[in-house]
């Protein structure tokens, strides 16, 4: 077997391989290990955090759409407290980088969030979903407004020297022109994309099929502009990206790789497959391998336009 | 909990538009309690993109058996599987029914396909409780009698048994036997479970002693816990939500809102 280095660098972080498992999609890991040895990980990013314990939406959260589905989950999660005491302990037994995803409500709660965590050892690197309504500014969501993207960034950065990824929204005209504002605030990469804004309704009763009215769009539906996505933050801003968005084989990590991608994340997969990461490792092997590719970070950015 | 690919060994359709299928999984049938169920991917690729959820309908020897109408894609395509043809499933999963709990009586309550998970839960009581069973439908051709022990028919539009809901039945017949220890075990429509819990509350209200362990059901994406689709309302915590893959499918009523 050829020696092919599969690592990859985000911001300090190093990664033993591109493949990150995306928030809200491994849980806090525990589920996730009665399938695959979590070492074999390039990193896990925890379901997203708040201050306080989040029970989320009403049922119906979930409903399957063409090659997709839309989620709106609510952002449901343990807190701040239960996650330091009981889900970060389970963590540190495995040797693999833990990124851990904050959702706010402001901007104090997110600098409190990532203030309460940063001593945390087993957290090597903070994702900023900023994807969340913005309780104080009428609840629209921070993500939509540049100005607001780069405050949080600059707090955020101010309390932390961990790798700091904030977690894009693709619901925006100009997604590049986020990713600049990140890297001009200090963030050291960015993940592009979350998920996108849509709904279904069932046409009997009229009525929409979440109870949320609207919901997150993931799956393969959605990867073709995630890549869009990704090429476009590439061609314009200097900074690392993390590839998401419908992501089901080896071969489109391959692709979000070559239109600039420095490392991915696999999300609605594991809903599918949870040992996913096994085959699509040697599929990511065997390419490299078959051209001569010493290193997989080489990929990143190897698009040829002309 | 496994993944697993298995091969089908045949399908017959046990009634009209009602399916059952036979899958060769020793792995699974090894494993899986009644109440239980696996999440299944009907193909090969990704479309359709997510598992579908099935209860464990029987298990025989290496052989598991689930129950299924032609519901949409999913239902569609694996009644189209051919003997041989490998079947992916994850499970076993969530938490089954508790029927080592000390009752004289069973009784189980299935509205439409809510049979599914009784014959099994049949075959692992039969020799050892009473059972006693109230099976419903709006109509006729949807009841579903399959492996179901000492039944009772209710069809909301009287076309067999009793004229009315099966719990209307289920609350007329019980008078009879309200001196054993009785455990009700029941399947169905969310409307259905509501009644029974409403029913069950009243006559403990009265003093009796009924437990009731009813199986519920969800759109879910994963099936073991990481989506978080699939919330219930905790009747003890009015903060917390119970997810219907990991803590139940089957919860005791007490423990949830309906």
């Amino acid at each position: 077997m050829k020696t092919i280095d599969l690592s990859v660098k985000i911001g300090k972080l190093k990664l033993k391989n591109p493949i990150l498992l995306a928030s809200g999609t491994v849980g806090y890991g525990n589920e996730m290990s009665d399938f695959i040895d979590l070492n074999i990980l390039g990193g896990i990013i925890t379901k997203s955090i708040s201050l306080k314990p989040r029970k989320g939406n009403k049922p119906q959260r979930i409903v399957e759409t063409s090659a997709g589905m839309l989620n709106a989950i609510g952002l449901a999660n343990v807190g701040l407290e239960e996650f330091i005491n009981e889900k970060i302990p389970f963590l540190a037994k495995y040797d693999v980088p833990i990124i851990c995803n904050i959702a706010a409500s402001s901007i104090e709660e997110y600098v409190e969030c990532v203030k309460s965590l940063d001593s945390e050892n087993t957290i090597k690197a903070f994702e900023i979903n900023v994807s969340c309504p913005n309780v104080k500014e009428g609840g629209l969501q921070f993500g939509n407004n540049l100005t607001m993207v780069g405050k949080i960034t600059e707090r955020v950065r101010a309390v932390t020297d961990k790798t700091l990824i904030i977690k894009l929204s693709p619901n925006v005209s100009y997604i590049s022109e986020f990713a600049k504002i990140c890297k001009e605030n200090g963030a050291d990469a960015v993940s592009a994309i979350n998920t996108l804004v849509g709904t279904a309704f069932n046409i009997n009763t009229r009525k929409p099929k979440l109870s949320n009215i609207f919901g997150g769009l993931s799956g393969p539906a959605i990867k073709p502009i995630a890549l869009a996505k990704v090429l476009e933050i590439h061609l314009s801003v200097d900074i690392p990206i993390i590839g998401v968005g419908g992501i089901m084989n080896w071969q489109d990590i391959i692709e979000f790789m070559i239109v600039g991608a420095a490392a991915i994340q696999l999300g609605t997969l594991n809903f599918i497959d949870p040992t996913a990461s096994v085959s699509i490792l040697k599929g990511l092997y065997n390419y490299c391998s078959e051209r001569n590719i010493e290193s997989i970070s080489k990929l990143t950015g190897s698009y040829i336009l002309e | 909990m496994l993944i697993i690919s298995s091969p089908v060994v045949e399908l017959s359709e046990i009634q009209k538009g009602i399916f059952l299928q036979k899958i060769k999984s020793p792995e699974i049938a090894k494993e899986i309690l009644p109440g239980q169920f696996l999440n299944i991917k009907v193909s090969e690729g990704f479309s359709p993109l997510l598992r579908r959820p099935f209860s464990i309908c029987d298990v025989e020897d290496d052989n598991i058996f689930l129950m299924f109408n032609i519901f949409g894609e999913g239902t569609r395509i694996l009644a189209c599987k051919h003997k041989g043809d490998l079947i992916n499933i994850l499970g076993p999963l969530g938490k089954g029914f508790n029927f080592d709990a000390d009752f004289d009586l069973a009784v189980f309550i299935a509205g439409g396909l809510g049979a599914a998970p009784f014959p099994f839960l049949f075959r692992k009581l039969k020799n050892q409780k009473n059972i006693i069973s109230f099976v419903g439908g709006k109509t006729k051709s949807e009841v579903i009698k399959y492996n179901i022990p000492n039944y009772s028919v209710a069809t909301e539009d009287g076309s067999e048994g009793f004229k009315g809901n099966v719990i209307e039945l289920f609350e007329q017949e019980i008078k009879n036997h309200l001196s054993k220890k009785i455990k009700i075990f029941a399947c169905g429509p969310n409307g259905m479970l509501k009644a029974l819990s409403d029913s069950v509350k009243k006559l403990n209200n009265f003093g009796y002693n009924l437990t009731c362990e009813i199986s519920t059901e969800s759109a879910m994406a994963c099936g073991f816990g990481i989506c978080q689709g699939c919330p219930i309302q905790d009747a003890n915590n009015p903060d917390h939500y119970h997810l219907i893959c990991k803590d139940g499918p089957v919860f005791n009523v007490n423990d949830v809102v309906l």
